[in-house]
C-alpha cells in the first residue's frame, strides 16, 4: 500500500501526478525536453540512459516503462526488448555505440552520486564523438531519473508486475511523448482505466 | 574545472542553467512550487529538508545556497541550520519537522529505504498526506539537483557572503526568473 492516499488503479508516478498536479507540470515539462526534443541523441538512446539508471536505483516501475518505451522505439520487436534487458545487465558488452557505452557509464555514475564522474569518464565520452550537450543532458538525465525514480519508491506506490501493461504505456509513451497540452485531461483518462 | 564549456565566472547551478535554458526552466518552476508555492510547511522547513539532503549528498553549492536562504528566513539563524546537517534529532526545530527530515534522509538514500513506521512518526507529529508527498519530492529532487552540480563539477564559491546575499535574493524573488539574466552568450 501507498505511504499516502492516492486515487485507485493508477501505478508508480501516474498516481502521484494525480495527486499533485501542480508539481506534475514541471516535472513533465521537464522529461519532455530531455527524452522527446530534438537532440544529436535518438529518442531511444535518451529513454537507455533513464532506463540503466532506474535499473541501478532498482525502481521496478521506472525501468519497465521506459525499458518498454526504448524497446518500442526502437520497432518493438522481442529482439529490441532483449537489448534492453542486457543493457540493464551489462551495457558494455551489447552492441550499441561506443559513444552510448561511454555515456551510460557517465550516467552510472551520476546514479552513484555527481562526484563519482571524472575526467577520465567525460573524456572516453568525447573520444567517441560526444558533445558537451551529449555529456550535460546524459547528466542531467541520470539525475532527474534518480529523483524520478525515488519519488515513485519513496511513496509506496502500486507497482503491477504485468508485461502486458508495461507494453502498453512504452507504446502510449512512444508516440505521444510525455507532455500533453491538457495534462489534467490525460490524468482523467489514465484514472478511467 | 567544470566538465563542459560553462560561461565563467557562474557559481554552482547556474553554469548548467545558462548552458541550458530549455532544462532550466522546468527545473526552475518545479524549485518554485516546490520551495515557495502555497503549502502548510513554511518556506523555511522547506529549504531546510533541501539543505539536508544536500549535505548528505555532500554537495556544497546547493547546501550552502539553500542554506542562506533557509537561514534568512529564520531571522539570520546560521546556526540552527548547521545544527540540523550535524544531527536534526537534536536541533531545535519541531517534532514534526523532526520526522519528515527522517523521511528526507531516507529518500536520500534511496526511495524504498522509507518505512511505514517512517511515514507513522510523521503522521503521529500530525503530518499531511501533501506535506508528506512534499518532503519525499523536495528530498527526491535535491538528489537531482546535486547531482546536476556536481555531475558536471561546477564551481562552488568559498566566500560565505556570497551565499547570505544570494539566498536573500532567493528568498525574497524566488526561482521562476533567477536565471533569466545569466549572461549565456559572454565570456
Amino acid at each position: 500500500m501507498a505511504h499516502i492516499k492516492l486515487q485507485e488503479g493508477l501505478p508508480g508516478i501516474r498516481g502521484l501526478l494525480v495527486f499533485s498536479p501542480e508539481t506534475a507540470k514541471p516535472m513533465c515539462d521537464l522529461v519532455q525536453v530531455l527524452l522527446r526534443d530534438d537532440h544529436t541523441l535518438t529518442r531511444a538512446e535518451r529513454e537507455m540512459i533513464g532506463v540503466h539508471v532506474s535499473s541501478e536505483n532498482d525502481c521496478y516501475y521506472c525501468q519497465h516503462c521506459h525499458g518498454s518505451t526504448a524497446a518500442q522505439l526502437l520497432g518493438g520487436s522481442n529482439d529490441d526488448y532483449a537489448l534492453i534487458d542486457q543493457i540493464k545487465w551489462d551495457f558494455e558488452a551489447t552492441p550499441i555505440s561506443d559513444k552510448m557505452k561511454a555515456l551510460l557509464a557517465i550516467a552510472g555514475k551520476v546514479q552513484m552520486g555527481g562526484k563519482h564522474v571524472t575526467t577520465a569518464d567525460v573524456e572516453r565520452a568525447r573520444k567517441q564523438g560526444a558533445t558537451d550537450k551529449e555529456i550535460h543532458d546524459t547528466v542531467l538525465i541520470a539525475a532527474a531519473f534518480c529523483m524520478f525514480n525515488r519519488y515513485v519508491d519513496g511513496l509506496g506506490t502500486w507497482q503491477p508486475h504485468d508485461p502486458e501493461m508495461y507494453v502498453e504505456i512504452g507504446k502510449q509513451t512512444a508516440t505521444k511523448g510525455y507532455v500533453n497540452r491538457d495534462l489534467s485531461k490525460r490524468l482523467e483518462s489514465l484514472a478511467t482505466k | 574545472m567544470a566538465h563542459i564549456h560553462f560561461p565563467e565566472g557562474l557559481p554552482g547551478i547556474l553554469g548548467p542553467m545558462a548552458f541550458s535554458p530549455a532544462t532550466a526552466k522546468p527545473l526552475n518552476a518545479l524549485a518554485e512550487v516546490l520551495l515557495r508555492g502555497p503549502n502548510s510547511l513554511s518556506a523555511a522547513d522547506r529549504e531546510m529538508i533541501a539543505t539536508y539532503v544536500s549535505s548528505q549528498n555532500d554537495c556544497y553549492f546547493c547546501q550552502h545556497a539553500h542554506g542562506a536562504v533557509a537561514a534568512y528566513r529564520m531571522q539570520g539563524n546560521e546556526k540552527l541550520i548547521a545544527d540540523i546537517k550535524v544531527n536534526f534529532e537534536s536541533a531545535a526545530i519541531s517534532d514534526k519537522l523532526k520526522a519528515l527530515l527522517a523521511i528526507a534522509g531516507k529518500t536520500q538514500k534511496g526511495g524504498k529505504q522509507v518505512t511505514s513506521a517512517d511515514v507513522e512518526r510523521a503522521r503521529q507529529q500530525g503530518a499531511t498526506d501533501k506535506e508528506i508527498h512534499d518532503t519525499v519530492l523536495i528530498a527526491a529532487a535535491f538528489c537531482m539537483f546535486n547531482r546536476y552540480v556536481d555531475g558536471l563539477a561546477t564551481w562552488a564559491p568559498a566566500d560565505p557572503e556570497m551565499y547570505r546575499e544570494n539566498g536573500k535574493r532567493l528568498a525574497d524573488v524566488g526561482y521562476v526568473h533567477s536565471t533569466d539574466n545569466l549572461p549565456a552568450a559572454q565570456k
